[in-house]
This record gives C-alpha cells, structure tokens and sequence, in this order.
C-alpha cells in the first residue's frame, strides 16, 4: 500500500465530501417532511415573487472580472518565478521587475479611466442655515 | 511519510491513511464547537450581555444544541430552484474548506500531506468558495442570492490578487513553496519568523515596513476570504437577508456554516505558517518539542481566530464601492511595491542558500 502525498490530498476530498453526504443522510432520518405551498415558493421578503432573478447585472462585475483575469494569469506566471530566480540572479530580477512595472501601468490606466470606480451613493447633506431660515418663517 | 507519526504507529497501509485524513475532521468538528461557543460568548462580552446561560454550565452546551436543531430542521427545496447545482453547492463549500486541511501541520510530527507547492495549493483549493458560492447564489433563483453570490464573486476575486502576492514574498524569503520547508526556514526564536524578516543579517530591519504591508494585507484580505465582517456584503443580513444561502436551510444551511468556520481557521493557521514561525516556539529550541509545537500552533491559529470574531462583533460592514476601493486601490499597488521590496531583500540576503 502506497500512496503519494498528493494521494492523501485526494483522500481528504472524498473524506469531506462524505462527510457532507453523511450529515445530509443523519438529518433526512431525524427531520420531518411536510411541504406546502407556502413554503415551497421563493423567500422575498413574504410578497409573491416578480419576474426572474436571473437578469442582467451591473456590467462592473464583469470588468472586476476581466481585471482580475489578467493579474491572475500574472500570478500563476509568478509562482514558478520565485522559486527560481535567486538561482538565476539579477538578470531574472530585473526582467520581472519590468513586467511587474507593465502590469502596475496597466493598473494606472484601470484606474485613470474609471474602471475602478463603484456606483457612491451621494448623500444630500442640509445646510445649517437654510434649516434655521425656514424655522424662522414658520415663527 | 517522515513527518506523519501516524504511520510509525501503524505502519503503511490504507489505515494509517484512513486515520490521517480523519484526524483533521474530527479537529474542525471540535474546534468548529469551540469556535461557535467563542463567537457567542465573545460578542456577548463585546455588548455587555451575558449571551447563552441556559444549556449547560453557562451555557457550554449550545453549540452542540445548535447542531441537534439543525439536524432536525425541515430541509425546503424550492420549487423553482436548479435542484442540482442547488444540491451540490454545499459539498463544493465544504469539500474545499476541508481539502485546504490536507496541507495544514498541527506539529512536526503530524503534517497530513507534506506537498511541496503546499502554499499554491491552499490557494487553489481556496478558490473552491467562490464556485460554491455562485452556484448557489445562482441556483436558488432569488434575488437576494443571486445578488449576494455575484457580490461575493467580485469580491473573492478581488481579495486573492494581493494575498497572492504576499504568499509569494514569503515563498521568495523561505525559497519553498513547501509548508514544511517555509516553517523549517523560521525556527531559532521568535526574531526568526517572517513577521521579523526571516533569519538574516540585523540590516533586516530596514525592510520591516513591506513585510508589516504584507502581513496586514494578508490579513484583511483573508478576511474577506472568509466573507466575515467587515467584508460580510455577500451575506448582509440588513441589505440582502442572507446572501447566497437565503434559500438554504438545516443540514445544507449547516454545511455553509461549518465551511465558513473551517475557512476561519484555514486562514488563520496560513497567517501563523507564514508570518509567526508555524509550529516554532518563540523561545528557540526552548519547549520546542513535538508535543510543544502542536501547543504552540494551536494557540498562534486560535489567536488569530479570536481577532476574527473581536473584529466581527467591533467594526462596523463597509459598502461595496469601499469594499473595491480598499482592495484595487489600497492593497493591490502597496502589496506590489512589497512584493518587489521583499523579492529584493531576498535576492540580498546571505542566509537563504540558493
């Protein structure tokens, strides 16, 4: 019997899987069962649901996305790198100091175009003397 | 197998597998039992309330009458649910809570999977959440989850850009991507430890700065790993009831739960394995034992647990545009200055043998 320790990884994963299965089969035994129509609909908030809720979403998420796929493909290109790279010296250092540098630019463009920024709420702050001026005229 | 005890005891046979894998569930169930309790005994310190007094000596036993009440809670399925993605989205949750156990040590005696790209899987496996959490944010067919599991997508994403690049600052200083090796590298005292620049000479003190970067920006961003407050927007109950698990309830409500808790102490042991000397005591060889490094690692994770649920119960949520602009524009440029200041001390540093 051998396994490596990337086979005790595998075992991990049916271990917690089975876990969840075996909790879900302890509680189908012990919990009652009697649905209705009430509870069978969809939560919100008690009214009768409206339209579907797969719709479309702010497009933000998307470009969140799109960003976050770029320095991901950065990142994987990373991890090897920083094994590496003191065996290799500085020459390696510093040709991924530039490509980080790239990155950063890309970073600031993101950012000076907008593609960063997230809907603020803008808060309507009264102002003191126009309170004070309207109590006046009811006086 | 040199650093699994289990396996002088037993030998190697599909036992002491057996035993290895099931050593670590039976430590999330109890530490997630503690972890409830703390939670409610620690917010109840935090608004001067006496929190549960009932069941049991001052209340000890509520964590396990919670378990039996979600046992016997109804399990709904909605009608107009996708009952598969529905029904998987919880195994998913815990499956990849769990499988980040399988690289975590408890003591140089007792590491699960000793692999040698431990960090990078943890990473990976981590990633588990987010599917999780789409699918059932989306396969509930409700407007709250569908919001709450997109929100928690963006934001997931967004976190595991600059933890990422701090896991690889200390890949560099430890050149390993090997836990074993990356807390092998920290032992000798507490001035050793990554938090302190690793071993090397006293001018590390010059690149104190990026790692204390490093280590908060690790730590903020684990938190919103795990979805807790501050960062708790996919699940905010006053916005969106309960995010992506609105429509789940008992035993699958329970496994998003339990997942959450097992996040909690993933990311807490990570913060101990690469910033505080994982097992290592911080008196050099001092107490330094087998027996003694399972103490010392539990109580580093524990910490940092406890600064979890502190931090739940004090701060207060931040809205989504914070949110963003804390990760994309806050720690991602400050995490890559770091990263090359760190990738750089590491290129100068004398002690790392190359």
């Amino acid at each position: 019997m051998y396994l490596t320790n990337f086979g005790v990884v595998l075992i991990f994963f049916i271990i917690g899987a089975l876990f969840v299965a075996a909790g879900l089969f302890a509680a189908a035994l012990v919990r009652p069962k009697n649905p209705t129509e009430e509870k069978l609909m969809t939560y919100e908030s008690g009214e009768v649901p409206i339209g579907s809720p797969w719709i479309q979403f702010n497009n933000r998420f998307y470009i969140i996305g799109l960003a976050y796929l770029i320095f991901d493909v950065e990142l994987a290109l990373l991890f090897p790198w920083v094994i590496v790279y003191k065996e290799l010296g500085w020459p390696a250092f510093w040709a991924m100091v530039i490509f980080l540098i790239i990155l950063i630019l890309g970073l600031v463009y993101d950012w000076a175009k907008g593609y960063l920024e997230w809907d603020k709420p803008e808060p309507v702050i009264p102002k003191l003397d126009e309170l004070i001026i309207k109590r006046q005229k009811k006086d | 197998m040199e650093h699994n005890f289990i396996f002088d005891l037993v030998g190697n046979n599909i036992w002491a597998y057996l035993i290895t894998a099931t050593i670590p569930l039976i430590f999330v169930t109890l530490y997630a039992l503690v972890a409830i309790l703390g939670e409610l005994k620690i917010a109840s310190w935090v608004q001067d309330r006496l929190g549960p007094m009932r069941t049991g000596w001052k209340g000890v036993l509520q964590p396990l009458a919670e378990v039996v009440k979600l046992l016997q809670k109804e399990d709904i399925t909605p009608k107009n649910v996708n009952k598969p993605l529905f029904n998987v989205s919880p195994f998913v949750m815990f499956t990849g809570s769990f499988a980040a156990f399988a690289v975590i040590p408890y003591s140089s005696k007792f590491i699960p999977a000793d692999i040698n790209v431990g960090l990078f899987y943890v990473f990976a496996v981590s990633s588990f959440a987010v599917i999780g959490i789409l699918m059932g944010g989306w396969s509930s067919n409700n407007k709250y989850s569908m919001l709450g599991g997109i929100r928690s997508a963006a934001q997931m994403i967004s976190y595991e850009i600059p933890m990422a690049l701090s896991i690889l600052a200390i890949a560099a200083m430890a050149n390993s991507l090997s836990i074993t090796e990356i807390i092998k590298s920290q032992d000798g005292g507490i001035w050793n430890w990554f938090i302190f620049g690793g071993p090397g000479p006293i001018w590390k003190i010059a690149f104190f700065p990026f790692i204390i970067i490093l280590f908060l920006v690790y730590f903020i961003g684990s938190l919103a790993e795990t979805n807790r407050t501050p960062f708790d927007i996919p699940e905010g109950e006053s916005e969106i009831v309960g995010g992506y698990h609105t429509e789940y309830s008992g035993m699958k409500f329970a496994m998003f739960f339990f997942a959450e808790y097992a996040n909690m102490y993933v990311v807490s042991a990570l913060v101990t394995i690469m910033f505080l000397g994982g097992w290592n005591s911080p008196f050099g060889d001092f107490l330094n034992g087998p027996i003694w490094q399972f103490f010392w690692f539990i109580s580093k994770a524990m910490f940092f647990v406890f600064i979890q649920i502190w931090l739940r119960w004090t701060l207060p949520r931040v809205r989504v545009d914070q949110l963003m602009y804390i990760t994309w524009k806050v720690m991602l440029p400050f995490a890559f200055i770091a990263f090359m200041g760190i990738a750089f001390w590491a290129m100068l540093n004398p002690t790392i043998i190359k």
